[in-house]
Order: C-alpha cells, then structure tokens, then sequence
C-alpha cells in the first residue's frame, strides 16, 4: 500500500530520536514529557498540600502563589500530562502496532504535533517566569477574573496560559486527524473494525471527540485573548474593578462557560475512553479470558462519546444559567450512567472464571476498576441536579474528579506502562518495585480522598488558601488536611519508584520475550523487539480473528493471535476442531 | 490474595467510616432540608453498589486467582444477563433521579409571596438592598457605580428612594418568611453560600441571577464565596442573621433608605473628630474594617493574608516595592487607604481598591489600625 513506505527508515541519530516520523519514537517523545509534566504538575499540588496542611508554615505559599500552583496544577494534569500522554503516547504507539499499519497515515504530520505539544509546553513553562508569573484563575480560567487584577497572573501569566493552550490545540489536531485516518484507512487485512483491540477503540473515539470538541476551547482562548489584549467585550460586561469603571460592555461571562465545558465535559471522556479500552485489554490478557460482551463494550464507548456531548452543563447548575436546564442536563448525565456502569459490570464477568494472573498491570487494572467505581458513583451525586447544589464547590467535588479522570486513569497509564514496557524496551521491569508502586499508590490516593468527600459533606469550600475562623469548620478538618498532606507527599514520593524502575530496567532489565503475557493482538506479534522501523518486516500481518480468542476451547495453548489462522491453531488433541466464536 | 484483603478491608472500613464520620451535614437551617434526603437516597444506594462490587471483585480475585492448570471458561457474551443488568441500573437510576426532579422542580419556583433581596457581590465583601416600603427595588446599573453611590441606583429613579441600603457584610432575616435572593455582581464571579441553607447560586457580572429558600432556625450563619474571585476568595465573609418578625421590624427600622444616605451625602458632613469619643471612633474604625471588606486582605492576628497584616504594622519599617523602606504613621496609613498604589509593601501585589471614606471614617480607621499594634504611643513623634 502506498502510505507504507511513505518514509523512509532514518539515518542519522538527529532523524532518528529528534526529528522522527516513527510513530513509536513520537510515542516515546509524547510520553516522556508528559510524564515530565505529570511531576511538575504533582510538584504543584504538594506546594498547595503543604499550605492546607501546615497552614503559614510555609513562606514561599502566599495567597497568590497558591492559586498559582492550583491552577498549574489543574491545568497540566488534564491536558499536558493525560490528554497528551493517552493520545500523543498511548494512541502514537498502539494504534499503529494494534491495527497492523507500518506508521501512521501522515508520519511528517505526526512529527509536527509532538514539536507543536513540546512548544505548547515551553510557552506554559515560560509562564512561571513572566512579570506576574503565571494565571492563578483556576484551570477553568473563568472570565471575567482569569484577566482582571484581583487574579493573580492576570496580565502576561493568562496570556502565556492561552497561548499554550491555542498551540496544544493545534498539536492535538495534527495528533487527531493523524488517528482517526490511520484507524480507518491504515488496518491491515482482516481487521475489521468489529475485530479491533478496545485499546483502539477507546483511543479512535477519544480522537473523533477531541476533533470536535477541542474547538470550543479553542474560540473561547481566542476570544478571551482578544478581550485582554485589544479591550473587546465578548465574555466582558461593564464592571467596576476595584473601583475603576472599565471599557468593557455588552460580554456574557456564561458563554465562556459554556463553550468551556462543551469541551470540558468531552474533554473527561477524552481522557477515559482511552483508560477504558486500555484496561479492557490489560484485564482481557492477565485474566487470560475474553473480554465479556465485546460488541457492547464497543457501542458503550460509542454511546458515551455521543453523549458526553450533550451533558456539559451539569458542570453549571449553580452558575446562574436559566434553572430549567437543570431537567434536561440532570436526565441526560444520569442516563450516561448506563453504558458507563454495563462496562464496569462487563470488566468483573471478564474476571469472573478466568485465570487471574496478579501482575503489576493488572493490579493496577484492579485499582483502576476500585477506585473507577467510587468516582463514578459520587458523578451520580453530582449529575442530579439538586444533589450538586449543596455539593458544588465543595471538597466533595475535589475528592469526585480526582477519583474519577485522576487517579483511575492514572491507574490505568501505569498499568498499561508496566504491560507494554517490555515490548517498547526490549526488557522486563523490576517486580518488586512494580509492586511496591501499586500498593503506595492504590492505598494512599484512597486515603487521600475517601475522606475528602465528607468534608464535602460537611461544606468545606474548595479553592481556598485558609479556613480560618469559619464556625462551621471544626478543627477536626484541619487535622484532616495534614494528614491527608503527608499521605499526598507519600505518593507523590512513590512515583519515583516508577521513574527509578523504568530507567533502569530500560538499561539493565532482564530481555523479555517478544510476547511474554502470551497475548493476542498484533503489537505482541512483531518480528523483532522492540518493532523496528515499518514495524512488519517485509510483509504485514494478516487478521483472521478479534483481539481476545484467550482459552479457546480445543486450542493446545490458551491464547490464539489475531494473526494465526484457523487451520494453524494448534489443537490440544488431533481431530478434535476449535470451539471458539466466529468473530 | 493481599489485593482481595486490601478490598476488603476497604470496603469495611468505608462503612464504618461513613456511620462513624466526624464530618457530616451541618444542620440545615431552611426549608431545603429536604436536599439531604435527595442526598442520602443517593449515598443509600451507590453504597449498596460500592459494597456489593468490591466484595465482589474480591470474592472473583480469591476463587479465580491463577493455579497451576487452570484454564479459564470460554463465553463471549451473555445476552440475558447483560439486559437484566442494563434493566436493574436503569431502575435505581431512575429512583435516585426522579425525587431529585421533584425537589428541584421546587427550587425552580420561588412562592410568590416570598420577600425580594438584593445581594450584590464584589471583589471582596458582600452587600445588601431591600426594596423598602414600595416593595420593588429601584433601577440600577454597573456604570453608576461612584465611591458616593456604591449600588449604582439610579437617582432618578422614584423606586429607589425607599430602597435599603446595607453595606456591612450582614443581612437580617425573618424566620419562616421565604426570601427569593436577586444576585448581583459588580465585578467578577461570586457564589452566595450558606452552608446551613444548603442552596447557592453565582453571582455574574451582567446579569440578575437568583435562588429562594425560607429561614427555618433562628440564629447566625457565615456567608462564603463558593466560586473563585480572585486571591481573597478565602476571605469573602458575610452572615445571615435569622431572628422572630418583631426583632427584624425594628432591625429594619433602623437602616436609613437610599434617599435618606444621599440626602446626608450632600448637606450634612458630621464635621470630623468633634461629635465622636476616641472610644466611639475606634470602634467607628473596627466596623469599618469589617464592612469595607478591608479583613479580607489584612489579617489583625498576625497571620499572613493577601496584604501586610495590621498587627503590629504602626510603627514597623516596611519595605516598599522598589527597595525603599518608609515608617508606617499616621501620614502612610491614610495614604495607603486612600491612593492605594501610592507605595506598594513589598512582596504584595498592587490590586488594593481605593476605598471612599468620609475624613472622619478615614481617621476612625486609621485609629483602629494603630491601636493593634504594641506600643504605639512611642511612634510617630
């Protein structure tokens, strides 16, 4: 096919591990600064930590310097750290590998949305060191405060944060399209879409999603860029800010925030859908069983994409919006509960009978699909329209998001880091500090949330430096806070753990096997290992059946790759035919 | 093995938390006390779920953990199952959404006897109108607001003349009167919260918004800011005082209206320091303090806040922005009050508003200021 060798195999290091067209180089580019990312961002959650913990004690956390490392905070963990490492890592390695392609369709493309991702992150790093340092308008960035100067980082730190984000936007485009046409029009023979790992799946339909919603946010940086710098109105009424009239008129604040959470809400789905195909195939290949109910697994992700666009406002019942949308949005959020839960019920019946090897990607599977659940179930508070309204912005909402696009998902970029780590590097991971990564992690972020949603309970405002003096707030909670701090500087801590294992076992692992979970998709099935350029060898692999023929009844082994076809299966005793599913 | 006891234990340990939690529901002070029971047919029900489903994964993590020999079963889908369960979630998804609708559908319709309030928001203090004996609140705008005229009412307009102004941060209420709340801002996002009333609703800039609820316990409660506002959010204090029909008449009673304050804006300037003692006027200057929003920058404890803490700052060097250091008298005082970005303490952000005061509130303020530090007689000499 012509997009196969579109490219060339480098020949110079600079082409090769710099300026690469390689998917997976791109992949590996992606992942490593959003991880880098990842520390800077839980850098800022513990300077925000150790004020609310050891309130004062701290000299460099003043007021405006925490809502800086709150917003920052926010900010990269969302887009910079899981939006870039879900698609522009995960997306970049597997969707090529996954669906039996060469490279992506538009390999120089590819390259250009890592530099513009990298440049989106220089310009948001730069933000710390301009006059003012960075926004400190929370990552929602809400007009009319994100540019007025109560709001720290109101002038350049707002315009820097905008302008990384415009830059992201266009790399996440780039990184899009480059997806969705590679799913469609880059699978190898045989692979049908109804036969495609959930990996992809989740992964295809999260891309399609950030095509369309990313644009939103996108108008609404712009817009507000033009209203800081050239003075226009479109999210700015008159006001008098700190007792100066100023030129505005006219703005709605509240279209700000409704073009936001038209790519907020999505932008949760962006980030879960991948985690859930993901974890499908981790807990498809470590139970060693079929992923239960495949073709609703696959209309489920189809469902909640679709609808995650219709739910935006539950992020705005209390914002002053017209009351009656709360009917519509409440019904429309709760109903997307449904496929949501079929997949949490299809992830057990995987589980259920099969042949459960505990390895580090499936304990962390497992504490995805813990802590997934609790996140899930408090969305259902604050999906009902009259449950969020004592609940909104309060810790109740902080300990929800967290679990439910923070720490599940995380679970699962571990997870899938440990199950593919030995395909990308050619080695296995160290067990022991796999292990000891998983239990820190799973015990302590539990420790650090569960009991943040009853202060929620209790009212406890989020967003705030101090909670001096408030009568309502007995000194329990201040207890509370430092040791929820310490549980958090734990973790975070542990998350060296990871860094430490996988630089060295990228040098001093044990080899692995090319395919050492003994698993079905293609990416497991390369020539060599790690997959080198054009990933196939001469000839690209043939599909005969879906991603999970795991235990096939009559099947000698008790995983069949996609790429075997029937008449090659070794039987387990002659003259006896396989009994799997025509897929 | 461990993983299936970690889960476990969890799951246990959840519960006991959940009936033995230090932290729950401050008592509901209004009518919308019946949010709880929305809450907890909530909590009742996604509990059951949390359980069974942990207990759950844990009991599969025990009996299907790897053994030698074991293959696992073959079975791609099970249709009958699968509708079932698709049949139970959508039963207890609807049994939690539907007496949600119910009370919302309440909440959404405000009686129409209920009393109208203005609650207008800025950075950082809140403020108050009542609409007077006319029962309607006159004409207001943004672009009207001047140090004079902190509302914005339009002078001209014969409905505000009754109105009630209240620029300290506390709103009487009568018990068992339902209240509809018309919120205002004057700059950027607020959210008016009382966590004992349960419901709450932003302030935004441009726009009227509201929310209705009835006081149903007399007594106190704090007001916050639940919607981020910039660095002083924290400190966005106000209260409700809820007390009997016969106390509020005469609290009501002793609030001037709008055209009464006007009227004493242009003729009759108390001359200053005359008609008040040193007592009276510090105490002049620590209600100040509160109802200008001043507290919520500058702490009087020492602790540290947006701008330099009050305590102890009359007669301290400061070091100014620029790396002059000034003595703190009388003189810097009232200019940092009144031109605010006349010098800047270093190491704070220049986002003070320039307050309007009258000279004798401005010295009652000042007054107050120094009396929090230790000895301010050796000063300013």
């Amino acid at each position: 096919m012509a997009y196969s060798d579109s490219h060339d195999a480098p020949k110079s290091f600079f082409y090769r591990y710099i300026w690469s067209q390689d998917h997976k180089v791109i992949a590996i580019q992606y992942s490593l600064t959003a991880i880098f990312m990842g520390l800077v961002g839980m850098l800022m959650s513990w300077f925000m930590r150790l004020q609310l913990g050891f309130p004062d004690e701290f000299d460099f956390v003043t007021p405006s310097a925490y809502y800086q490392f709150m917003t920052m905070h926010g900010m990269i963990m969302v887009i910079y750290l899981l939006t870039a490492l879900f698609l522009g890592g995960f997306g970049n390695y597997l969707i090529p590998l996954m669906v039996g392609a060469r490279d992506m369709v538009f390999p120089y493309l590819n390259m250009l949305s890592f530099w513009f991702y990298f440049l989106s992150v220089l310009v948001l790093m730069a933000s710390f060191f301009v006059p003012g340092g960075p926004t400190g308008a929370g990552w929602t960035l809400y007009p009319p405060q994100a540019i007025l100067p109560g709001t720290p980082g109101s002038d350049w730190g707002i315009i820097t944060m905008l302008t990384s984000l415009v830059i992201f936007i266009v790399a996440a485009t780039m990184g899009g399209l480059n997806y969705v046409t590679t799913v469609l029009q880059a699978r190898t023979k045989g692979m049908t879409l109804m036969r495609m790992p959930l990996s992809v799946w989740g992964i295809f339909m999260a891309s399609i999603m950030a095509l369309l919603a990313f644009p939103a946010l996108f108008v609404s940086g712009l817009m507000m860029l033009l209203d800081k710098t050239l003075g226009t109105s479109f999210f700015m009424p008159a006001i008098v800010s700190m007792g100066q009239q100023l030129d505005f008129e006219g703005g709605s604040p509240m279209l700000f925030q409704h073009l936001f959470w038209f790519f907020g809400h999505p932008e949760v789905y962006i980030v879960a859908l991948p985690a859930f195909g993901i974890v499908s195939d981790l807990i498809s290949v470590h139970a060693r069983k079929n992923i239960f109910g495949y073709k609703m697994m696959v209309w489920s992700i189809v469902a909640i994409g679709a609808m995650s666009f219709v739910v935006w406002a539950h992020h705005m019942y209390v914002s002053g919006m017209n009351p009656y949308f709360g009917f519509f949005f409440a019904t429309t959020t709760l109903i997307i509960a449904v496929p949501t839960a079929i997949k949490v019920y299809n992830w057990l019946l995987t589980l259920w009978r099969g042949d459960i090897h505990l390895t580090v990607p499936m304990l962390f599977a497992v504490g995805f699909i813990s802590t997934f659940v609790i996140g899930g179930l408090t969305g259902l508070f604050l999906g009902n329209v009259i449950v969020d309204i004592p609940l909104s912005d309060t810790y109740f909402v902080v300990a929800h998001f967290h679990m439910v696009m923070g720490i599940a998902p995380i679970m699962v970029v571990f997870g899938g880091i440990y199950h593919w780590f030995p395909k990308i590097s050619g080695r296995m991971y160290n067990e022991a500090l796999g292990q000891m990564h998983f239990w820190i992690t799973f015990v302590g972020t539990y420790l650090i949330y569960f009991p943040m949603h009853y202060i929620g309970f209790l009212g406890v405002p989020r967003r705030y430096y101090a909670y001096d003096n408030y009568d309502f707030i007995p000194p329990s909670v201040d207890d509370l806070n430092s040791f929820i701090t310490v549980v958090a500087i734990v973790v975070g801590v542990s998350q060296l753990l990871l860094i430490y294992n996988l630089a060295r076992s990228t040098f001093k692992g044990e080899k692995a096997d090319a395919n050492p979970w003994q698993a079905t998709s293609l990416e497991w099935q390369t020539p060599t290992t790690p997959p080198g350029h054009g990933n196939w060898g001469p000839e690209q692999p043939k599909v005969y059946r879906w991603a999970y023929d795991f235990s096939v009844p009559g099947a000698k082994h008790d995983f069949i790759p996609q790429n075997i076809p029937n008449e090659d299966v070794p039987l387990a005793q002659e003259g006896q035919p396989l009994k799997g599913i025509d897929t | 093995m461990p993983l299936a006891i970690a889960l476990v234990i969890m799951v246990v340990a959840s519960v006991l938390f959940n009936i033995y939690t230090p932290w729950w529901f401050t008592p509901a002070a209004s009518n919308w006390g019946q949010i709880d029971d929305a809450v907890n047919i909530t909590l009742l029900i996604t509990g059951v779920v949390f359980v069974i489903i942990n207990l759950f994964l844990a009991y599969i993590l025990v009996r299907f953990r790897h053994k030698p020999n074991q293959r696992a079963h073959f079975q791609a889908h099970n249709k009958k199952l699968e509708h079932w369960l698709i049949g139970v979630t959508s039963v207890a998804i609807i049994i939690m959404l539907a007496p949600g609708l119910w009370v919302y559908a309440e909440f959404v319709s405000p009686p129409k006897q209920a009393t109208t309030i203005e609650v207008v928001g800025q950075q950082w203090r809140w403020s108050f109108r009542l609409p007077g004996e006319d029962n309607e609140l006159g004409k207001s705008s943004v672009s009207r607001v001047s140090g004079t005229n902190p509302f914005g009412l339009d002078e001209a307009d014969p409905k505000g003349q009754d109105d009630i102004l209240i620029a300290g941060a506390q709103l009487h209420l009568p018990m068992d009167q339902p209240v509809k709340l018309l919120l205002r801002s004057l700059d950027v996002l607020h959210d008016f919260y009382v966590p004992q009333i349960r419901a709450k609703m932003d302030l935004v800039p441009g726009t009227v918004t509201s929310f209705w609820f009835t006081p149903t316990k007399l007594g106190q409660f704090e007001i916050l800011c639940a919607e981020l506002c910039g660095i002083g959010h924290y400190n966005m204090r106000g209260h409700i005082v809820v007390e009997s029909k016969t106390q509020y008449a005469k609290w009501l009673a002793s609030q001037p209206t709008f055209g009464q304050t006007m009227a004493t804006e242009e003729s009759i300037h108390p001359p200053p320091e005359l008609v008040l003692s040193p007592v009276a006027l510090l105490k002049m200057g620590q209600t100040l303090a509160t109802t200008k929003g001043c507290l919520a920058c500058h702490s009087v404890d020492g602790s540290r806040g947006i701008g330099p803490s009050w305590k102890n700052l009359f007669g301290k060097q400061e070091a100014l922005e620029g790396g002059a250091t000034v003595l703190v008298d009388k003189a810097f005082l009232s200019e940092s009050i009144i031109d605010p970005n006349a010098k800047i303490s270093q190491g704070f952000p220049p986002i003070m508003p320039a307050v309007a005061l009258s000279p004798q509130e401005l010295s009652a303020l000042v007054r107050y200021i120094v009396s929090l530090s230790k000895s301010p007689q050796q000063v300013g000499k």
